[in-house]
């Protein structure tokens, strides 16, 4: 299969410009200059005009399966990603039962393996049933197919579990993410604390309580020397945390989403459970600092915390409603929103869904690098277009972006080489 | 003139003019409940629905009465009696009662958010009666015409709002509306009971009670709830009582015509003595006997009456 003429884009190889690319047998066999001849008797795939994108890893999903199939499960989440350019999912453990041992492990991987268009690679939770007293078998889940583990949700409160977490996970070369909220300070916090909070008459959940745990984490981990990665830091004060700590050579990574990228507390104004999420929607300077956060390198990621619920979960007042919102689907569109809105780089965006991911988590792909496998996108970064309902391949369509207008479309995703998106 | 507002979420929502146009016209309600047959034919063949989400004595009763006395048909609805306990939600049990064809729903409800969803979505008129820690609209209003009827005025008094400001929709209401019509506010608390960002309020702010006692026309003191005491935002009700509580001594050194207002339920010997409830300068049961005319004013003018000022 040869792709012509698109602009390819590879944040890995530093690559940017206009060229052809080879696939053979699932991997990328070369790339050359577009105005080469193409082999006879070869597929050709015009792409002018179009961008030529690894396919890109979600390093923070959940896909509720096994246990919350009415909300998500394996194969709908892989549309979903297909069809936002995702072709890595990384979901995380708090299924029912939890992926706390070998066998959910090895369930999710199978049944990824049957029904899933995209690779779907399960993180384990950091202690059984999530709760926070004893270690899980993580060994066990290493070799079962877990590439990290994490207590995502449910944060571990005992700073020596979670010291031990660090140490132990080290031992098997399993990254630690950890979702960094104190609990008792969150207490029944449904947004961002702050004026708007008061004055909208619900419940705050101030930074502090992300930054104390963004502290402690940073401390361990300098401490046991063991890296960690931060997940979905929302405040100010948690990027400077994490500034610091890396200009003191600790190896502390972190991602963002892209709607703490997008929005800000404002949203809430109107009481749409779709803006309720964890950590909450901040204030402007915060989504202002995490953008120059970006801009300097001080965020690694960019992650989706996709966060499917059924529609009767948050049809309920605010306070009431679960957290979080989807965005596999609209991981890449929102990317391009982000690089047109605060005029940062796309490559440099588009490094914190490849590369760095890749690197965080120690996984292959992420790049398009001759010999690597063929985990693509092309995306028309032309198209202007806006998210209905309908068009939403997950289960759940619990997203404030529905009506939003977007500039630039996924036209298709490749993994290894297989058309995945759009689907025949 | 017609009243321009479909429902009443709240007080942030009215002009300073609409606040004087309800207290003026709230005048003359009054005095219907003063009469030997307490009722007139405003709104009959109206239909008042009071969706009562959380326990409530004074201001259901209130409302109740304000609807009879302007002949509407009321018909109340608790929580424990209602298919919400059944697991139903409020927006389709809000529906069922909009098919039934209400003129208006009287909603009180535990959480913020949903009475704004309502009148969004409702053709009928939505009052709120209480929302979560959001807004609580009548009870600023009777609170505002009680203090100008006692005190004449409603611009430069200065009002002391005591007690547990972080949890009140009764405070927030009193000072949307006490700003607008141009008196000053005091919120007196413990740190731990003032809202985050309350200095962006737009009012003074007091963590300790005796040097404002002599200074505020009106002292207002908040319900602790008791149930939230779990949460430790102070030691317990000896010390609070102590620093916060509105006793004899207090009430002594109150200046000369201040009045003692109190949106109750009273925790007598908490936030408030038995001296100071039963004072001559508390106006609390004055506050109750208001609140039914600055109800049927609000009733009357969310169902179409025409605004009247003498």
């Amino acid at each position: 299969m040869w792709i012509k003429g698109g602009r390819l884009i590879d944040p890995a190889n530093n690559r940017d410009e206009i060229a052809d690319i080879l696939i053979r047998d699932g991997r990328i066999e070369g790339i050359y200059p577009t105005a080469g001849t193409v082999p006879k008797g070869e597929e050709v795939i015009d792409a002018q005009g179009m961008w030529v994108l690894p396919g890109l890893i979600d390093m923070h999903a959940h896909v509720r399966e096994p246990g919350f199939e009415y909300k998500e499960d394996i194969e709908s989440a892989g549309r979903a990603a297909a069809a936002g350019g995702v072709t890595t999912v990384v979901c995380m453990a708090n299924t029912d039962p939890v992926n706390d041992n070998p066998s959910v492990t090895q369930y999710i991987i199978r049944k990824a393996a049957r029904v899933s268009r995209v690779r779907i690679l399960p993180v384990g939770a950091i202690t059984v049933g999530l709760e926070g007293k004893v270690l899980a078998e993580m060994g066990l889940m290493r070799e079962a197919g877990c590439v990290a583990v994490s207590d995502d949700g449910r944060p571990v409160e005992d700073a020596s579990i979670m010291r031990r977490a660090l140490e132990y996970a080290s031992t098997f070369s399993l990254p630690v993410i950890s979702h960094c909220e104190d609990r008792n300070l969150a207490g029944s916090g449904v947004m961002n604390e702050g004026p708007l909070s008061s004055k909208l008459g619900l419940p705050g959940i101030p930074a502090v309580a992300e930054e104390i745990m963004v502290s402690r984490d940073v401390l361990l981990s300098g401490y046991t020397r063991v890296p960690i990665h931060v997940t979905h830091i929302s405040t100010k004060g948690s990027l400077e945390i994490i500034s610091r700590a890396k200009q003191q050579g600790i190896r502390v990574t972190c991602d963002v989403t892209p709607h703490h990228l997008l929005l800000t507390e404002e949203c809430v104004k109107a009481y749409d459970t779709n803006t309720k999420m964890n950590p909450p929607l901040r204030e402007a300077s915060d989504r202002q600092a995490l953008i120059e956060g970006i801009r300097m390198n001080l965020v690694d990621c960019i992650a989706s915390d996709h966060a499917p619920h059924a529609r009767d979960e948050k049809d309920l007042d605010f306070d009431l409603a679960p957290f979080g919102m989807i965005g596999l689907q609209t991981l890449l569109p929102s990317l391009m929103k982000i690089h047109l809105e605060h005029d940062i780089d796309f490559p440099q965006l588009l490094a914190c869904v490849t590369r760095n991911p890749a690197r965080v988590l120690g996984l292959e792909g992420g790049t398009l690098s001759p010999g690597a496998r063929a985990d693509m996108v092309i995306f028309d970064p032309t198209a202007a277009w806006s998210l209905t309902e309908e068009m939403i391949c997950s289960k759940s369509k619990n997203t404030p972006f529905i009506g939003q207008a977007f500039t630039g479309k996924v036209v298709r995703t490749f993994v290894e080489g297989t058309e995945v998106y759009p689907a025949d | 003139m017609n009243w321009p507002h479909k429902d009443l979420i709240g007080i942030e929502e009215l002009t300073s003019e609409e606040i004087y146009t309800i207290l003026d016209m709230t005048k003359s309600f009054k005095e219907i409940s003063k009469r030997e047959i307490k009722k007139v034919p405003t709104l009959r063949g109206k239909t008042v629905v009071l969706l009562f989400y959380e326990p409530s004595t004074r201001t259901r009763l209130s409302f109740e009465l304000a609807a009879k006395r302007l002949s509407a048909d009321t018909t109340a609805l608790s929580a424990s009696g209602s298919s919400f306990a059944k697991g139903e939600t409020i927006m389709d049990a809000a529906q069922n009662v909009m098919a039934m064809a209400p003129d208006c729903i009287v909603i009180r409800y535990p959480y913020a958010g949903l009475v704004k969803k309502l009148a969004e979505t409702l053709p009928c008129s939505i009052i709120n009666a209480g929302d979560g820690y959001h807004e609580h609209p009548t009870q600023a209003l009777l609170d505002m015409y009680s203090m100008r009827e006692q005190l004449g005025t409603l611009e430069g008094l200065h009002v002391a709002i005591v007690g547990d400001i972080l949890h009140s929709r009764v405070a927030r209401s009193n000072v949307y509306g006490l700003k607008k019509v141009g008196a000053h506010v005091t919120l007196v608390a413990p740190k731990t009971l003032l809202p985050p960002g309350v200095d962006t309020w737009g009012v003074n702010v007091a963590t300790a009670l005796d040097p404002i006692v002599p200074e505020a026309d009106v002292i207002m003191m908040l319900r602790v709830q008791k149930e939230r005491i779990h949460e430790q935002y102070f030691p317990d009700e000896r010390e609070y009582s102590y620093f916060y509580g509105l006793n004899k001594k207090r009430v002594e050194r109150m200046k000369p015509g201040a009045v003692i207002m109190h949106p109750g339920p009273m925790n007598r010997g908490v936030e408030i003595t038995y001296d100071a409830a039963d004072s001559a300068r508390s106006i609390i049961l004055n506050q109750v006997e208001n609140g039914v005319a600055v109800r049927m004013t609000l009733l009357y003018l969310s169902l179409g009456g025409n605004v009247n000022v003498d």
